[in-house]
């Protein structure tokens, strides 16, 4: 007799054998991730301080901070 | 346009999107739950069949409003990164609880929820049912704390030396999480999706009803979401009136902007629309007083008293010291003399509740635009006005048994689902329009909180996501109408 598998695995795994209706969804969740995390975030939306250190973010900021003159609002 | 304008455009269509679908997920977990304890109470097969169906139709809206919220927070890192930066911990500790909180109630027991009907007892479903709500609310509560910390500024300390803000120790942290502005946006946000919640499961119902479907199901269900959705508008008024107060204390101009209060004073009238004033009801809501003061656009740039009789300086008057507060900032980060950074310091703590004032180029830059949040205000609250007498009017019938012949009722509930839509984001308009200039109130301006990107940049991801956003709009809708058009016959286990 083979060992019993912990119940969160078999609900996942029957539940994703079973689906019918839900398929469609998990489908969706995925292809949504793909775009979001695979193309967007790599291509599109690089954290703009990214590579620095600490403290060079810290200058960065502050020296935007600082720089009271050059700047306009657009409401 | 520029980028700020930009960046701001794409983030509103980024939190509005989102907020298409964390309404429904809050209201339907509770319309579900209560339907799913009944059936645990009753025994009655009809009330799991019922059950299953609501919980069908959330599954689909969770599935496509999941990871909408992510998208916020690549903006955050790429947009927004100098406010990203400064806000430090104040925002990313709540935005952290948050996602390990949300991942773990949500992926555990949406997953018995959903799958494990015929593998756990019928109390533990019941359980994961209801903690699958819980966990989506407790996870409301988190970023609301986030947003309210946006909105007034508690608990932190500004470190010159790392341009952050910052949690000085335990109480701070206290401080924030028991936020008014966040406890009272809570609740607001949260029972308004109850509101949604049961506005959508009325209108479906309604739906059936007017095709001459399931004709029990359709009933029961307009009770118990009609009487969720009750509840809920019962509880936004509440909530709503603690929001005013809070407005009136910590945003005098977003209520000045969203009365369209140019001269305030004493007694102060409410506007119903242009034209139709109550007297003395804006004093009242603002304040709970018949006759508390309540400061009008011109009186805040003029600077006034207020009803505890602190004395509010003028908007120029903040902006002379926003600058001595970042003139000192410059001082302490330029300078290696020990004394000179003291001085600098003792300055800039002096002034560093002003310190976003620094970066206003005149007095006017406080005030919001006006006309957008007088007139999203008035269609909040006109709209879930009517809404709460649809659902009154429709519990009413079918309780007495009248609901089938009345057409005009069905046809005025199905139609209130998309009211409720514009009722939901009309309110964060008030919110987030309302309180602009700033991203954090009086501390970083939306100019400053920018990261250094062209308008072009922006503007590609801007409608790169449009288009992703329609897409999947699109696709929700046709799955969630053809699950209602098949109904609720779902058999017992089935996913």
């Amino acid at each position: 007799m083979g060992r019993r598998q912990p119940f969160f695995w078999t609900l996942y795994r029957d539940g994703f054998r079973n689906m019918t209706w839900g398929r469609p969804l998990v489908w969706l969740i995925l292809l949504k991730i793909i775009i979001l995390f695979g193309i967007l975030r790599v291509f599109f939306f690089k954290p703009a301080m990214s590579g620095l250190t600490d403290e060079q973010k810290s200058e960065r900021v502050g020296r935007h901070l600082t720089q009271k003159d050059t700047l306009t609002l657009n409401l | 346009m520029d980028v700020v304008i930009w960046s701001r455009i794409q983030f509103a269509m980024t939190a509005a999107y989102h907020w298409l679908f964390v309404p429904l997920t809050l209201g339907l977990a509770l319309v579900m739950a209560v339907m799913e304890t009944l059936y645990v109470v009753k025994k009655d097969e009809f009330w799991k069949k019922t059950a299953q169906f609501w919980i069908k139709l959330f599954a689909i809206n969770f599935a496509v409003g999941i990871a909408t919220g992510i998208i916020l927070e690549f903006e955050f890192g790429t947009n927004w990164s100098n406010y990203s930066w400064f806000v430090g911990d104040m925002f990313g500790a709540p935005l952290a609880i948050e996602g390990i909180l949300a991942f773990f109630m949500e992926a555990t027991f949406f997953a018995v929820m959903f799958f494990g009907w015929d593998k756990v007892s019928k109390r533990f479903h019941l359980a994961s049912t209801w903690l699958t709500g819980i966990g989506a609310t407790v996870s409301a509560y988190w970023i609301l704390v986030a947003n309210g910390w946006m909105q007034n500024p508690v608990g932190t300390t500004f470190n010159p030396d790392t341009v952050r803000s910052e949690m000085a120790s335990a109480a701070a942290f206290w401080e924030v999480v028991t936020n008014p502005v966040a406890v009272s946006k809570f609740f607001h946000s949260v029972t308004s999706g109850w509101v949604t919640g049961g506005v959508f499961v009325v209108g479906v119902s309604a739906w059936y009803l007017l095709k001459g479907r399931e004709k029990k199901f359709a009933l029961r269900s307009i009770l118990i979401g009609g009487i969720v959705g009750l509840v809920g508008s019962a509880a936004v008024m509440i909530s709503g009136d603690a929001s005013g107060v809070h407005a009136a204390e910590f945003q005098p101009m977003k209520l000045a902007a969203a009365e369209g209060l140019e001269e305030g004073g004493k007694g102060a009238a409410f506007t119903i629309v242009p034209g139709v004033k109550v007297p003395h009801m804006l004093s009242l809501l603002a304040t709970h007083d018949w006759n508390g003061y309540v400061p009008g656009i011109n009186d805040i740039l003029r600077g006034y008293t207020d009803n505890e009789g602190r004395v509010i300086p003028s908007v120029a008057d903040k902006m002379a010291m926003g600058r001595t507060a970042l003139d000192a900032l410059e001082t302490y980060r330029g300078s290696e003399d020990p004394a000179v950074k003291a001085e600098a310091l003792a300055l800039l703590n002096a002034n560093v509740q002003y310190m976003g004032y620094g970066h206003l180029e005149k007095p006017e830059d406080v005030i919001p635009p006006v006309g957008v949040v007088f007139w999203a205000f008035r269609l909040m609250v006109g709209l879930g006005m009517l809404l709460a007498l649809v659902l009154l009017l429709c519990v009413w019938f079918a309780w007495k048994g009248k609901l089938e012949n009345c057409r005009w009722l069905l046809w005025t509930a199905l139609w209130c689902i998309p009211l409720v839509y514009i009722c939901g984001q009309a309110g964060w308009v008030v919110a987030e329009v309302g309180r602009q200039p700033w991203t954090i109130q009086g501390l970083l301006p939306v100019n400053v909180a920018i990261s250094s990107l062209s308008a072009a940049a922006v503007k590609t991801t801007f409608f790169i996501f449009l288009a992703v956003f329609a897409l999947f709009l699109i696709i929700e809708i046709r799955i969630l109408l053809r699950a209602i058009r098949k109904g609720p016959e779902v058999e017992p286990g089935n996913a």
